[in-house]
């Protein structure tokens, strides 16, 4: 296994965090932190067996925050050295100053043990980043010219996103950490022109993964798989009947359920959300930390939690961008809320003694946020496989894939379509339907989940786009999740809705 | 080595004169401050200098023309950059959007260096917003929002002879005030060329009215209203039309924009209001790049094409569909128009001139949506979009705004939503609560929509 980069290892890190911490002491700082990260982002995509995009970005730089008699300050450059180092952290204190003007509460942070010299490297066999440009296009050339090779696929498209990231932190009560970890996310879909809607798309449910190259080549997912199956699929989903509207139960896969437990628990339980401190752009939560041990979230089969130390979880890390040692801590126990996602100000302000470490920030150039561990949903023990569940459904609905996603800003009432979806009749598959959304409030949807797939329904899924703050940032996040089964859910016609 | 230091063309130059070939560098430099605030206090801020230099190699190979690309920030090895592009180029195999590079002009003041925000100009904010949030804490409100100004250079040189260099002045400013005693919630933001521009006290006092607005509160049902939209709300739908308008993918059958038979609907009227939807690098107020800097190619956009000047280019005009976004090749191959994305919007119903005001006065009842939220495609077929109220909904009735209402989930098309349209005002600059971020120029005029689509209630509030 790959250990850190030696690369990385070359530019001036210590000096950088002498001299960046160093200043900022001078200048009277309570505290200090100083970041020194290099992000290598890769995107290709492929369209009808041709290279289309070929984008290749290495992101370099400093970010200093500095606490300074209450206030905050953050500066950041694209550009590692001593002297930048000293600069930033003096424009730091400056505008700490500046904001004092309109601060209305001091900033404190929880306290944290001191990890000194500490180095984290996420488990992977293959920089995605270091895979030849060539061997890239080949390999996704070859799945889109295997689709548009069959008579049910008019255009196929196929995409990777290759991230590479190496982190240097440190801080004035003496922790400093070495990290890095790679990511990867494959995408490969179909178009297929005809039916009422003269056109349908439907694209592989390969998660984007913690893991290198070797994600792609079976370590992760079976594109081969998934690619060989998708033209009678999209077949079947042209000729497939639309949806009648109405309330049915659903079995959802755990490809579609990651991204329902993403916005109606992971964003839902983020405390600086839940305290308004995110009120100005992505919303605040239903969820109070006054609820824990009362609200009931979900039904008793609900055990959720947040985890940071995941294998393989696209949010795992071994140290938070505050130093803050990774953690995995319960949200939602027997249904009923038990905790929430904090990092080291939110836990201050709540009058917790310490950070379950979920602060992030995307870039050097940005300050990190409170964001979302990887929030998983827990399977049943001996649970039932998915097979199981739909067998108990009677009638219904199995929803399979993530596609459309919203929820409103204090995250109630929500709406997501899927990849594919299939009627259940007296427990069994008959056949797609097409034009299929999910539409409820969360409490009633995780209210009405009365069966828990066992061990070997679980994937683990994600993204590497969830947004949040402002400037806005993009973390990834990752979330294990069973196959489940709710009762008597509002399903709307997607094409009825439009007024067709 | 390359340091931000060195005027960017020079960057470019030196760059292009090591290349061995046809190449395109670009060199984004940009500073921003910004500062953000919530529960009526300042919650995060921030200074921070990028440069980011991308270079573009274009090489023969069999069968046609190839690129690579390779890009970094910092004090970048440009010579590691080249090499990278260059190594990509050759293994990537030829492009099918591959046309001639073009000599794209000279700027005068291409070598000049790439100016910065000052941190000052937020200081004369945050006295007026330290005033805002302790008068906020005494008046049974909380206020939320986020400030920022920047500045962005980009510098886009190439072997064919283009020298170009624009300076994109943004600057931002949004408002949240919840009423504690009543919790209605209001937000409006602004924008313009710098902080300076913005006025915080214009918006907190728009923000007064809609607070007023909210003293009474009624809830109403799911359903179709006839519905107000001022421009801040329209700007939360058009940006997803115009993104959706991909000439190829429309002629290959497969977006809104397709006709039965391999064709566009080009030349089809969408709309009855006679709309004129433009991007426009010059439109005074809403000045943009002018010229194309593409750091990879796209489905709508290609690296050959850089360097190329964006002028006037209108895809509604008069309701009817005159122009998709087409590359240069793409637009060669189809017989169309090469058209650009561009860097501002602007729909227009021309000779209006009510203000949302006089939309409202006019009305009998209707529903005022002053914000839309969490906006996304559903089915790109129609463009079906699904999103929620947020922030502000009223209704109206014999011209006045009589009460606050629930929230909503609606599933509309903005191309059903413009077709619609009973009544359009004047064009304003708007804000888009959703998109700014990547849409921050925007004009846009205020409409009534008959039976817009609220599809369930929100409990969000």
């Amino acid at each position: 296994m790959p250990g850190l980069d030696e690369s990385f290892l070359e530019l001036p890190l210590n000096g950088v965090s002498e001299a960046a911490l160093g200043r900022a002491r001078q200048l009277g700082c309570d505290h200090a932190e100083v970041r020194v990260e290099r992000i290598r982002t890769q995107y290709l995509s492929v369209r009808d067996g041709a290279l289309e995009t070929s984008l290749d970005d290495t992101e370099v730089g400093i970010g200093v925050r500095v606490f300074h008699r209450g206030s905050v300050g953050f500066a950041a450059a694209a550009s590692v050295s001593v002297q930048e180092a000293v600069r930033l952290a003096g424009e730091a204190v400056d505008l700490a100053k500046v904001v004092a003007l309109a601060l209305g509460e001091p900033v404190q942070l929880a306290g944290e043990p001191v990890w000194a010299d500490a180095i984290w490297v996420a488990p992977y066999e293959t920089d995605p980043t270091r895979v030849p440009l060539g061997d890239k296009v080949d390999l996704l050339a070859s799945w889109t010219a295997r689709l548009i090779s069959s008579p049910s696929v008019d255009h196929a498209t196929g995409s990777v996103t290759a991230v590479s990231e190496d982190k240097y932190y440190a801080d004035l009560s003496g922790t400093s950490t070495l990290q890095r970890r790679v990511r990867v996310h494959p995408v490969v879909e179909a178009v297929a022109l005809g039916g009422p809607a003269g056109f349908e798309t439907m694209r592989t449910l390969a998660p984007p993964m913690a893991r290198g190259w070797e994600g792609l080549l079976g370590a992760g997912c079976d594109l081969d798989g998934e690619i060989a199956a998708l033209p009678e699929l999209l077949r079947e989903r042209l000729a497939a009947p639309s949806v009648e509207p109405g309330r049915y139960d659903l079995v959802v896969d755990p490809t579609n359920l990651w991204l329902t437990i993403h916005e109606s628990i992971g964003h839902a339980t983020e405390l600086d959300r839940a305290l308004g401190y995110e009120a100005a752009y992505a919303g605040t939560s239903f969820a109070r930390p006054e609820m824990i041990g009362e609200l009931r979230y979900g039904s008793e089969l609900m055990n959720v939690v947040g985890d940071r130390t995941q294998p393989y979880g696209l949010a795992t890390v071994g140290f938070d961008d505050e130093g803050v040692a990774a953690q995995s801590f319960d949200i939602v126990r027997d249904g009923v809320l038990v905790g929430f996602q904090l990092d080291r100000r939110i836990a201050a302000a709540a009058g917790r003694e310490r950070s379950n470490g979920c602060a992030f920030a995307d870039s050097p150039l940005h300050a990190p946020l409170q964001r979302m561990a990887n929030v998983s949903l827990l399977s049943a023990p001996g649970g039932p496989s998915t097979e199981e569940l739909i067998d108990g459904c009677g009638d219904g609905i199995y929803v399979v894939g993530d596609k459309s996603w919203s929820i409103d800003m204090q995250r109630h009432n929500f709406q997501f379509t899927g990849q594919r979806f299939y009627e259940i009749r007296s427990g069994r598959l008959a056949g797609q339907l097409r034009d299929v959304a999910y539409q409820a409030t969360t409490t009633e949807f995780w209210g009405s989940m009365d069966g828990v797939g066992g061990e070997g329904t679980v994937v683990l899924g994600g993204a590497f786009n969830c947004g949040k703050g402002q400037p806005g940032q993009v973390a990834p996040v990752g979330h294990a999740c069973p196959s489940a089964r709710f009762r008597n859910v509002n399903v709307l016609n997607v094409r009825r809705e439009s007024g067709r | 080595m390359s340091t931000s230091e060195e005027p960017a063309a020079a960057v470019a130059q030196r760059i292009l004169d090591s290349a061995g070939g046809d190449a395109c560098v670009l060199v984004d430099d940009m500073s921003e401050v910004d500062v953000r605030f919530a529960n009526n206090t300042v919650t995060s801020d921030g200074r921070r200098r990028l440069r980011r230099v991308s270079v573009v190699r274009y090489v023969e190979v069999p069968g046609g023309r190839s690129t690579g690309s390779a890009s970094g920030t910092g004090d970048v090895d440009v010579e590691a950059l080249l090499s990278a592009a260059e190594l990509d180029a050759l293994s990537a195999g030829p492009a099918d959007d591959a046309a001639g590079l073009l000599d794209g002009g000279q700027d005068s003041d291409a070598y000049l260096g790439a100016p910065e925000v000052e941190p000052s100009s937020l200081s004369a904010l945050l006295g007026e917003l330290g005033d805002l949030l302790r008068r906020s804490a005494t008046q049974h409100r909380v206020a939320a929002g986020f400030a920022e100004g920047s500045l962005v250079t980009t510098t886009v040189a190439s072997t064919a002879g283009t020298m170009r260099r624009h300076v994109t002045p943004t600057a931002k400013l949004q408002l949240t005030l919840r009423d504690t005693s009543t919790g209605a919630s209001v937000w409006a933001g602004s924008a313009g060329g710098s902080l300076a521009e913005l006025s915080l006290a214009g918006i907190e006092a728009s923000l007064d009215v809609r607070l007023g607005w909210s003293t009474r509160r009624i809830d109403l049902p799911a359903g179709r209203y006839r519905t107000i939209l001022p421009p801040d709300a329209v700007a939360d739908l058009v940006p997803l039309a115009a993104q959706a308008a991909s000439g190829r993918d429309a002629l290959e059958g497969h977006n809104v924009y397709s006709a039965p038979g391999s064709q566009t609907r080009i030349g089809q009227r969408l709309f009855d209001v006679p709309f004129n939807f433009r991007t426009d690098p010059n439109e005074p107020g809403l000045e943009a790049i002018p010229f194309v800097a593409a750091r990879a190619s796209s489905g709508d956009a290609s690296v050959f094409d850089n360097g190329a000047p964006i002028g006037r280019q209108t895809f509604v005009e008069d309701g009817i569909l005159k122009r998709l976004l087409w590359t240069r090749a793409g637009a060669d191959k189809a017989g169309a128009q090469a058209t650009f994305p561009g860097d501002n919007m602007i729909l227009e119903l021309p000779g209006s001139t009510a203000t949302t005001a006089d939309l409202i006065s006019n009305s009998d009842r209707a529903l005022l949506v002053t914000c839309l939220w969490y906006i996304r495609e559903v089915d790109p077929a129609t463009l079906l979009l699904t999103g929620l109220t947020r922030d502000g909904v009223y209704l109206v009735e014999a011209g006045e705004v009589v009460a606050a209402v629930n929230n909503f989930r609606f599933n509309e098309s903005p191309l059903d939503v413009l077709a619609r349209v009973s009544a359009a005002g004047r064009t304003e600059r708007a804000l888009s609560r959703e998109w700014n971020e990547w849409f921050p120029r925007t004009a846009m005029p205020g409409i009534v929509v008959e039976n817009f689509n609220f599809s369930s209630v929100s409990p969000a509030t």
